[in-house]
């Protein structure tokens, strides 16, 4: 008898490329089938196995995945965005099935990848929990059971008859997290549902996940939160490109990621003045992200401060020329604006023909975790935009532990700042004299 | 490794850590996978909340609620009898034509209800099948079984009709169960074809509406099988909704039984469907997860 609760080997999922988008329709099939006829091409798609593929544009979004997990485990899984995290635990939870390799699972898998699975608006809160619960796997004795806990954990006990669907979207995220809290499974796999709710009830939801994990269930937890990560799990996995790129203890493994993390995206140049980006009176030579501290590793946290560089060449004698940068978050959202208008030596002086070099300092403690995109624009006049550079630089900034107190959720904003605080106490509530 | 050593247990529970719990391995999709019954059965709770859902979502903010499963029947009734009872003069076996047609759109609308219901089912049934594991035969076989209700709820209207027109039921009532089974059957036969299909390919979801039209048509729902010449009746068993409609009449309204051999052809028919239909299901049902 092993130990293992979950052992992969060799795990891989190769996709079609664009297979997820389009799904086909029948004159697709019929004119494949003709074509694939008359060119005799045999190659099979293994992951749509009696259905001919005559191009090769597959790719694998995971490969060669093993690691075990002890039951009792709570095992991270962490890496960016399409690092294959998300169809691994697809793969796991049976969802979709493995082109390569092959897994053990021993016990009882229930799966998280969403909250509220199977919820429907016309149906009571009451109604939902059996419904999604389940769905979830639970057996209706075990619903009953454990059905007021579920309420109290959710706070909704005044309209649990009430349909979800007049539900403040706060209440339906919490009775779907409480339903998904209560299952009981011996593997709880769980993709990053945390991020839900107020701060209030993130809380509670950490502190649920920590008692599952105490209470010698199997956890795999994939989140980008890796204050979390390392708070909830003694072992992690971090993904690249679909391989596992390191196994070890959550502390060790999530250094490593942070290490990675960033980007070659940090520094671009166009050495040949000739075809650099620009237009006949400006152009760009090189923009680079510098870190403050930690020049050797180039690894950004919320707290580094950074140095934005850019050199440029001017081209016409006399431009008056400043720059503006845009910083987008990943989600598109413009963080700042900022203009060197300030600039003490240069602004507002023509500029000789030639190659100039301007920077600016992004203080620690501005930006948020995250992904930015820095959109560079040389303007002349301080109104024409002679060219703009879109993804100039594109930086990431890893969380940091610091400064977030007990709260391990993911930090909302699009900034965060650190604000000199004051508190004072003005006068004392002393008990009246009688 | 055979497929015999793909052992699932869901019933396994925590015993304090000790217990060694079956192994399940997950391998990459198969050709052909047997039907897991025992996981079906294991899941057999899902199938009733599903099923549940369903009939309890479906007149939930219908005005008329529970009583479009006796409108639609009764109207259709009404327009069968004025078209073809009335200005056609289809013959009725010599039964009154509202109860002979009555009795024939139950099984009707039951299968066309299931079919409809079932063919878009895993295509309605995405967030699921992408967020959550289950047996997927679950889906489709829920929604053939809410049409029971609606059936059940459109019978009682046959019962007062039968006292109204003074037909008094034979023993061959007795054989309805088998008749309504068989509707249900049919119905998840070729649900579970066109469920997996629509995954795939989304034209089903349109060809559906006219599927059901010209089996409509097939069907001797609004006028006799005896109409035909008797040496195409084994033929038309090959729908097997033939068979079944005549056999509910047959049981219901006891007028002369079908031929033996549509009944046997329309058997025969649904049973190669549905081991067909079971089989192509399991198989798809590997890349549901990922095309759906």
């Amino acid at each position: 008898m092993t130990d293992h609760a979950v052992r992969c080997h060799g795990i891989g999922k190769q996709y079609r490329i664009g297979q997820r988008e389009a799904y086909d329709s029948l004159r697709d099939a019929i004119t494949r089938a003709f074509r694939a006829r008359s060119g005799w091409q045999r190659k099979r798609d293994p992951s749509l196995s009696g259905m001919r593929v005559g191009t090769g544009n597959m790719i694998w979004a995971l490969k060669d995945v093993s690691f075990d997990v002890h039951r009792g485990q709570v095992l991270g899984i962490v890496g960016r965005n399409g690092a294959g995290k998300s169809t691994l635990l697809k793969i796991l939870s049976r969802i979709t099935s493995p082109s390569a390799g092959h897994a053990e699972i021993r016990g009882r898998v229930g799966s998280l990848l969403e909250v509220g699975t199977g919820f429907h608006p016309e149906l009571t809160g009451r109604e939902n929990i059996f419904l999604n619960a389940a769905i979830l796997g639970m057996k209706r004795v075990d619903i009953k059971r454990q059905f007021d806990a579920i309420v109290e954990f959710a706070e909704v006990e005044r309209f649990i008859d009430t349909p979800v669907k007049r539900y403040s979207s706060g209440m339906y995220v919490r009775l779907a997290f409480a339903v998904a809290a209560h299952i009981e499974p011996e593997i709880l796999v769980v993709d990053e549902v945390l991020a839900v709710g107020d701060a209030s009830f993130q809380k509670r939801c950490l502190g649920r996940m920590n008692d599952i994990a105490r209470g010698g269930r199997t956890v795999l937890f994939v989140s980008h939160n890796m204050a979390a990560v390392q708070s909830l799990c003694s072992r992690a996995v971090l993904l690249e490109g679909g391989r596992v790129q390191r196994v070890g203890s959550a502390d060790d493994v999530v250094s490593h990621y942070l290490q990675k993390a960033f980007d070659p995206v940090s520094v671009r140049e166009w050495p040949d003045i000739a075809s650099a980006p620009g237009n006949e009176a400006v152009r760009l030579r090189s923009a680079r992200v510098v870190p403050h501290d930690n020049l050797e590793t180039g690894f950004i946290t919320v707290k580094t401060p950074i140095r934005i560089e850019f050199e440029y060449w001017n081209l016409r004698p006399g431009a008056r020329l400043n720059l503006s940068m845009h910083v987008h978050n990943e989600r598109g959202v413009m963080a700042f604006n900022a203009i060197s208008l300030n600039e003490p030596v240069w602004h507002g002086r023509g500029f000789p023909p030639g190659l100039f070099r301007s920077s600016c300092l992004i203080p620690g403690d501005l930006l948020n975790d995250g992904i930015y995109r820095i959109q560079l624009m040389l303007v002349q006049d301080e109104g024409i935009v002679l060219h703009t550079e879109d993804d100039a630089l594109i930086l990431e900034v890893a969380d940091s532990p610091e400064g977030r107190g007990n709260w391990h959720g993911k930090w909302q904003g699009v900034l965060r700042p650190i604000l000199e605080w004051e508190t004072g106490l003005i006068s004392p509530l002393t008990a009246e004299p009688a | 490794m055979t497929a015999s050593d793909t052992v699932n247990d869901f019933d396994a529970r925590p015993c304090g850590g000790v217990s060694d719990p079956a192994v399940l391995v997950l391998r990459p999709a198969r050709s052909w996978a047997p039907i897991d019954l025992r996981e079906l059965w294991n899941f057999r709770e899902l199938l009733f909340f599903l099923t549940w859902r369903d009939i309890k979502v479906r007149y939930k903010q219908t005005a008329l609620g529970a009583a479009w499963a006796l409108l639609q029947p009764l109207m259709m009734m009404v327009v069968f009898s004025i078209f073809f009872g009335r200005l056609a003069k289809v013959p009725s076996d010599n039964l009154p034509y509202p109860l002979f047609v009555y009795c024939g759109l139950l099984p009707w609308q039951l299968f066309a209800h299931s079919l409809t219901e079932s063919g878009n089912s895993l295509v309605a049934s995405e967030r699921l099948i992408t967020k959550v594991y289950f047996p997927r035969l679950v889906i489709p076989l829920s929604s053939v079984l809410g049409g029971l209700v609606d059936f059940a709820i459109a019978f009682t209207i046959l019962i007062l009709m039968m006292i109204g027109y003074g037909v008094a039921p034979t023993l061959a009532l007795l054989t309805l169960p088998l008749f309504v089974g068989m509707t249900v059957l049919t119905a998840l036969a070729a649900g579970l074809w066109l469920s997996a299909l629509n995954v795939r390919y989304r034209d089903v979801r349109y060809t559906l509406g006219f599927i059901v039209q010209f089996w409509l048509f097939a069907t001797p729902v609004a006028y006799p099988s005896s109409m035909l010449p008797s040496a195409w009746r084994v033929i038309y068993g090959l729908n097997p909704m033939a068979g079944v409609v005549e056999g509910v009449r047959w049981a219901v309204l006891g007028k002369s039984a079908p031929p033996p051999g549509l009944l046997l052809v329309s058997f025969a028919v649904v049973i190669t469907m549905l081991v067909g239909g079971v089989f192509y299901f399991r198989r798809m049902e590997q890349h549901f997860g990922d095309i759906v």
